[in-house]
């Protein structure tokens, strides 16, 4: 045989391949009336597979404001800083003030309006169950999943305690969890953009003379002198 | 008229409404060319080494890299943004760029736990929660499911500018504008999947989370995830970059990259949104009140110049083209305006190649320069009229803690030799 005239073979086959496809598409809607009677139940490709709940709950391990998803278990304060001392204080200080650079976790109460808010677990998160979620899906930094749930729910007690939300003897449990106010639980509100910033919607926008005066310049990233290599502002000979 | 001329006349109107009309700019339009050399010119008159040797065959670069020449054109980062490498940011270098698309390999990165690197064979997506049965998927399996799609859309992280809150900060639109990138998907609706394992009535949001070490989870409206959410494992038409979610990630059009789970292993039904991490400690925007907004979830409507820009000085008197990016989270681009005298006056940018909903878009200005110092500036509007605001504007309703969001106005000083600045006017 020829090299194209093989090549045609092929191809002829690959056809039949697809309309055998084809055929066997066309022929499950008319077998789906009787196992689903509902009129807008979309189409199942019978694609993937039934989840086993060991599965689900390796995985499905996010926790809400309200607690759900929180598993069985308890920390102390005073167990949370063994823990916190050995596996977190490199990075967030032994305090939680935050090592170099690393993210500081307590304080910064009542910064928020000022010049450099501090916005830390204390002063700024709206929900106790963000940290527990957080703190037990991605840390310690390098090492997520490491931790078992008492272990996270003692490093959250003392976290709580680091921020003068809780008492030195205070445990955290899962029936507990939800009692505890955080302080800025009311500082968020959904995205407004559309009614508070209605005037950016502008049909007619100045085309000329859009200003009295020639602009001045006011700040110039060439002074502030932090980007990295000369390559990004090259002199012109 | 032909249409040449109507571009010449155009052009000399715009730059004589920006008060930059000058005899320097007349002797140019008149097309003076320069004089042959005194002496001719060994590249055309000697023989090259290119045109007398052979260069590399066929299978010398079985996957192809730029030009040795074009080393230059690569991400760079700003070490003193964030404390470690591996939960950090680079930037495209879209000063280097033309057209719409990203190369794959130029396109920022975001990482919160560094790249996780996936044999593909081993990933696993799970449906679950708020579903008729919690389903797991392989790659293979998404690739089997009728109904694929294509669509280019731009991703653009939220902090995008943001160190542009307070002022003139990096010199060079990579740095204040590189957070996006904007290349073609493939794959299938996320409604495809959840049809599968059958919404419940009751359900009202999705959890999509990732498979790398900082488990990267969103909340996001079930609305949004059944209208135009995609779960891809193609960009720019071969598999996604391992930087880019290799083997699947999240396509989440016009909204916010760090909704673009990368490395997708799982979808979580609900019937509340989670308030996880990256929507209330980030991603949340503090305004000057004291008080924060959360779900901002769509990126509004923004341009930049990319040439000229501090890393793209202007190098020629006479003809230049001037070009630009633009782009709306709220749909298509209608047009840009570009103004050289810092927003006095305004003229509407050419815009060339297609122009698509909620994708980069390239605008031109052909333009005369005669040496004269100009203030750049570009001003997107996109198709529900949205104006993109002055930083002025912005910073008026949000003050200058809100870290992301920012797509005020760019401003670039083009000083007499061509060098060019990134700075703030008032």
């Amino acid at each position: 045989m020829s090299r194209s005239a093989e090549l045609l073979a092929g191809a002829t086959l690959l056809a039949g391949l697809a309309w055998a496809g084809m055929g066997l598409a066309q022929q499950r809607p008319a077998a789906a009336p009787a196992a689903v009677p509902a009129a807008a139940q979309p189409a199942k490709t019978g694609l993937g597979r039934e989840a086993h709940p060991a599965e689900v709950a390796a995985w499905s391990i996010a926790v809400r404001p309200d607690g759900q998803g929180l598993p069985p278990g308890r920390g102390s304060v005073k167990q949370g800083e063994d823990i916190f001392q050995t596996q977190c204080a490199a990075c967030h200080g032994e305090f939680g003030e935050g090592a170099g650079r690393w993210p500081v976790l307590a304080g910064g109460r009542g910064s928020l309006k000022g010049e450099n808010p501090e916005k830390t677990l204390g002063s700024f998160w709206p929900y106790l169950s963000t940290t527990f979620d957080y703190v037990r899906r991605a840390m310690p930094y390098g090492n997520a999943q490491s931790l078992s749930n008492d272990e996270v729910y003692a490093l959250t007690a003392y976290i709580m305690f680091l921020n003068d939300l809780v008492p030195e003897s205070f445990e955290l449990t899962r029936e507990n969890f939800t009692s505890i106010p955080m302080p800025n639980v009311g500082g968020f509100y959904d995205d407004d953009r559309e009614t508070s910033e209605r005037a950016f919607w502008n049909p007619n926008p100045c085309m000329s003379d859009c200003r009295p005066t020639p602009p001045r310049v006011t700040g110039r990233a060439r002074v502030i002198d932090v980007t990295p290599e000369g390559r990004s502002g090259p002199r012109v000979e | 008229m032909t249409p040449r001329e109507t571009t010449r006349l155009d052009r000399r109107g715009f730059l004589g409404a920006a008060g930059l009309a000058g005899a320097g700019l007349a002797a140019t339009a008149t097309g003076l060319r320069a004089a042959p050399p005194a002496a001719p010119d060994p590249l055309i008159t000697t023989v090259q080494d290119w045109a007398r040797t052979l260069g590399d065959g066929v299978q010398a670069r079985p996957y192809g890299s730029p030009s040795q020449y074009e080393k230059h054109v690569v991400r760079r980062d700003v070490e003193w943004l964030t404390a470690s490498r591996e939960s950090s940011v680079n930037f495209t270098p879209l000063h280097e760029l033309d057209g719409i698309i990203t190369p794959s390999g130029l396109c920022f990165e975001r990482h919160h736990g560094g790249i996780a690197e996936i044999e593909p064979g081993k990933h696993r997506l799970m449906i679950n929660g708020l579903v008729d049965k919690p389903m797991v998927f392989t790659v293979e399996d998404l690739k089997r499911f009728p109904g694929r799609q294509n669509h280019a859309y731009f991703l653009e992280c939220a902090a995008n500018s943001g160190m542009e809150w307070r002022g003139a900060q990096l010199n060079g639109c990579q740095f204040t504008h590189g957070m996006v990138h904007n290349v073609w998907y493939t794959g299938i609706p996320l409604k495809t999947l959840l049809d599968e394992a059958g919404v419940r009535t009751n359900a009202k949001w999705l959890l999509a989370e990732g498979a790398d070490s900082s488990g990267m989870t969103r909340s996001i409206p079930l609305e949004k995830g059944l209208k135009d959410c995609l779960v891809v494992w193609s960009m720019n038409g071969e598999a996604l970059r391992p930087e880019q979610g290799y083997p699947v990630r999240l396509v989440v059009p016009g909204w916010e990259g760090n909704m673009w789970v990368k490395w997708l292993r799982r979808i979580e039904v609900g019937d509340q949104p989670w308030h996880q991490r990256e929507e209330t400690s980030k991603y949340t925007d503090l305004l000057a009140d004291g008080r924060s907004r959360r779900f901002t979830f769509v990126m509004d409507a923004k341009s930049v110049v990319t040439n000229p820009s501090p890393q793209a000085p202007l190098k020629h008197k006479g003809p230049n083209v001037l070009s630009g990016l633009a782009w709306s989270g709220r749909g298509r681009i209608s047009r840009v305006d570009v103004s050289l005298d810092g927003g006095r006056n305004w003229r509407s940018a050419r815009i060339d190649g297609p122009v698509l909903p909620m994708s980069l878009t390239r605008f031109y200005v052909d333009f005369d320069w005669n040496g004269q110092e100009m203030m750049i500036q570009s001003r997107a509007i996109d198709e529900t009229g949205y104006v993109q605001p002055t930083k002025d504007e912005l910073r008026k309703v949000r003050g200058v803690n809100s870290i992301y969001h920012n797509n005020g106005i760019q401003t670039w000083l083009v000083h007499a030799n061509g060098e060019t600045e990134n700075v703030e006017i008032g």
